[in-house]
């Protein structure tokens, strides 16, 4: 139960003992073989997105375009254009409701997730289960029944009925607490013998010693809501969200599969650059601060 | 004796208020957003409603209905072997790429940490799939092997009952470094270096050694949440399914899942009420499976 607080320079990964080259080269290739079959299917979603429609009927195909054309991109944005609403107010609709979301979400889960792993009370493990059991039930059913609360409460064509449902999110919430359970009780006890009270304590010891998690979460949730459509509850086309736009533009159909790509990858921009905000943040939080029981 | 026991639970909770303070912004959208509909969706269950009428209580027909239903155990089935192949191999498959990912350094793990988590970022770039197993010869795979003479002519990959199922695994597998795998990254950040130090002083021989002694018991955490969120993902798989192979319409159900089977009653047949004890079915399904492999892991 000692409290350690290692010094260690910021990019330093843990402390790797005993490692041998061998090893180390066997794991490497693998990871090639693996990064390899992973990589693939994107790459070409890439370079059908620089590809112009008829070399999708070469045979063979060829995996990267012989004369890359930005055509793709220039018919979604015309197609886009012609629409009633521009491109940048549908990312716009989409980042608003994604990031507010990420935001609150993070803010209200943390604070669920304290006293669901740290303080004892009434009713606590009948919550747990509860979230717990939320997790394993398909959404997909629940979708009509929502609806009918969200027309209840006025949200239906409302920004804010794509944005609460979404912080209804238990995965976060559970993560959250599973990581809270192993940080040291003597750590929050020296903070109320300190005079803080719960909301402080969750504010500057619980929040700081789990920022792996906190980004972990961040990123989950700004990718849930980012790839919600929305496009049940939200009619009117000035709130509408780019993946809506996008799936209007971007049918099967090999055809359209340059433009379908590319859409494809528009799309996936925000999630990854989020991602990777969040992962170089991840990978060195913890290897400095060692608090643990 | 009762009305004391009352009474001091009375005192408990408000000496709690702090407690439930802190809970009660996220446990208002929880329970409006989350407990009340899958009340309702279980309440529904137990009726006929075409999403017109008012639902009329019909008490287990539904139920006894869907055990009778052929093509539900089709769902079922299929079901069933994607949760069992998928679940278990993603599970390793992403607690294994995220513990080698771990040991290598750093540049070069965050760079693979996006390559193989870039497949399950955006919700339907999946459907790239569909152009390398398209059915004619311009897809990769059949002109590939058409050029190597092992096939004649082009194959109906994503159609031919033969084969479907083998690629909705495949690129289930593919897809599956989803949120395990990063809560995995974040576990193996979360041990505390100086164990390690420790358990060379110790005798730590190799890396698997420390693997087993020292990082999996610090992770056990993020390998209970990886292991939950596994078997609730595996069994209501069905977007892949549906999007590459046709779901619900593939040649004799051949890769519907029970969850397209929903969609199937829930958004084309409007039988809500059906639709929704299948949800409930499956739903009792994951949780015994989590209750039956957690009990196999003594957890």
């Amino acid at each position: 139960m000692a409290l350690k607080r290692k010094k260690q320079p910021v990019f330093a990964s843990p402390k790797k003992q005993q490692r041998s080259i061998g090893g180390t080269i066997m794991l490497a290739l693998l990871l090639i073989l693996m990064g390899t079959f992973m990589a693939f299917p994107l790459v070409y979603a890439i370079s059908s997105a620089f590809k112009p429609p008829e070399e999708f009927f070469l045979f063979p195909p060829p995996i990267f375009p012989n004369n890359p054309t930005g055509e793709n991109f220039t018919q979604l944005g015309m197609v886009i254009s012609n629409m009633w609403i521009s491109f940048e107010r549908y990312l716009f609709n989409s980042l608003l409701i994604s990031v507010s979301s990420t935001l609150l979400y993070l803010v209200i889960a943390t604070l669920a997730a304290y006293p669901l792993a740290k303080h004892t009370f009434p009713g606590k493990n009948g919550m747990n289960e509860m979230i717990t059991l939320a997790l394993m039930f398909t959404p997909a059913i629940t979708a009509i029944p929502q609806y009918i609360i969200l027309a209840y409460l006025g949200l239906v064509n409302n920004p804010l009925g794509v944005l609460l449902p979404t912080l209804a999110s238990t995965m976060g919430v559970f993560l959250c607490v599973q990581y809270m359970e192993i940080l040291p009780n003597a750590v929050l006890e020296s903070g109320r013998m300190d005079g803080a009270g719960e909301f402080r304590i969750w504010r500057s010891i619980v929040v700081p010693n789990i920022k792996p998690v906190l980004f972990t979460m961040m990123i989950f949730q700004f990718q849930a809501v980012w790839n919600t459509n929305g496009a049940g509850i939200i009619y009117n086309e000035a709130w509408k969200t780019l993946p809506a736009a996008m799936s209007q533009v971007a049918t099967a159909g090999i055809a359209r599969a340059g433009v379908g790509s590319a859409a494809a990858i528009i799309l996936m921009i925000p999630p990854i650059a989020v991602f990777i905000i969040s992962q170089s943040n991840v990978m060195e939080t913890m290897a400095h601060s060692g608090i643990k029981d | 004796m009762k009305i004391k026991n009352e009474h001091s639970l009375v005192r408990r909770i408000a000496k709690n208020g702090v407690s439930y303070a802190m809970l009660a912004p996220f446990m208002i959208c929880f329970i409006i957003f989350t407990v009340l509909p899958v009340l309702a969706a279980i309440g529904l269950s137990f009726t006929d409603f075409n999403m017109l009428e008012t639902p009329s209580f019909i008490g287990i027909d539904n139920f006894v209905r869907l055990f009778q239903d052929d093509i539900f155990l089709i769902g079922f089935k299929n079901t069933m072997i994607l949760a069992f192949l998928c679940g278990p191999l993603s599970y390793l498959f992403s607690f294994f790429m995220a513990w080698v990912i771990n040991e290598m350094p750093k540049g070069l793990r965050v760079f693979m940490t996006i390559v193989f988590y870039a497949p399950s970022v955006s919700a339907n770039v999946y459907f790239i799939w569909t152009y390398l197993f398209s059915g004619d010869s311009y897809g990769i795979v059949n002109s590939t092997l058409l050029q190597l003479g092992i096939i004649r002519e082009p194959v109906l990959w994503l159609t031919d009952p033969s084969f479907n199922l083998t690629i909705v695994i495949v690129v289930q597998l593919w897809l599956s470094l989803g949120v395990s795998f990063l809560s995995f990254i974040a576990g193996f950040q979360g041990v505390d270096a100086s164990q390690y130090e420790a358990g060379a002083i110790d005798g730590i021989k190799n890396r698997f050694q420390e693997l087993w002694y020292i990082t999996i018991p610090n992770m056990k955490s993020m390998m209970l949440f990886g292991a939950v969120m596994q078997i609730a993902n595996s069994f209501s798989c069905g977007a892949v399914s549906q999007d590459l192979t046709g779901g619900y319409q593939s040649v004799n159900y051949s890769t519907m899942t029970i969850l397209n089977y929903i969609t199937d009653y829930g958004s084309v047949r409007y039988e809500m009420g059906y639709a929704c004890c299948i949800g409930v079915v499956l739903f009792a399904l994951i949780v015994l499976s989590k209750k039956l492999i957690f009990k196999l892991l003594k957890w």
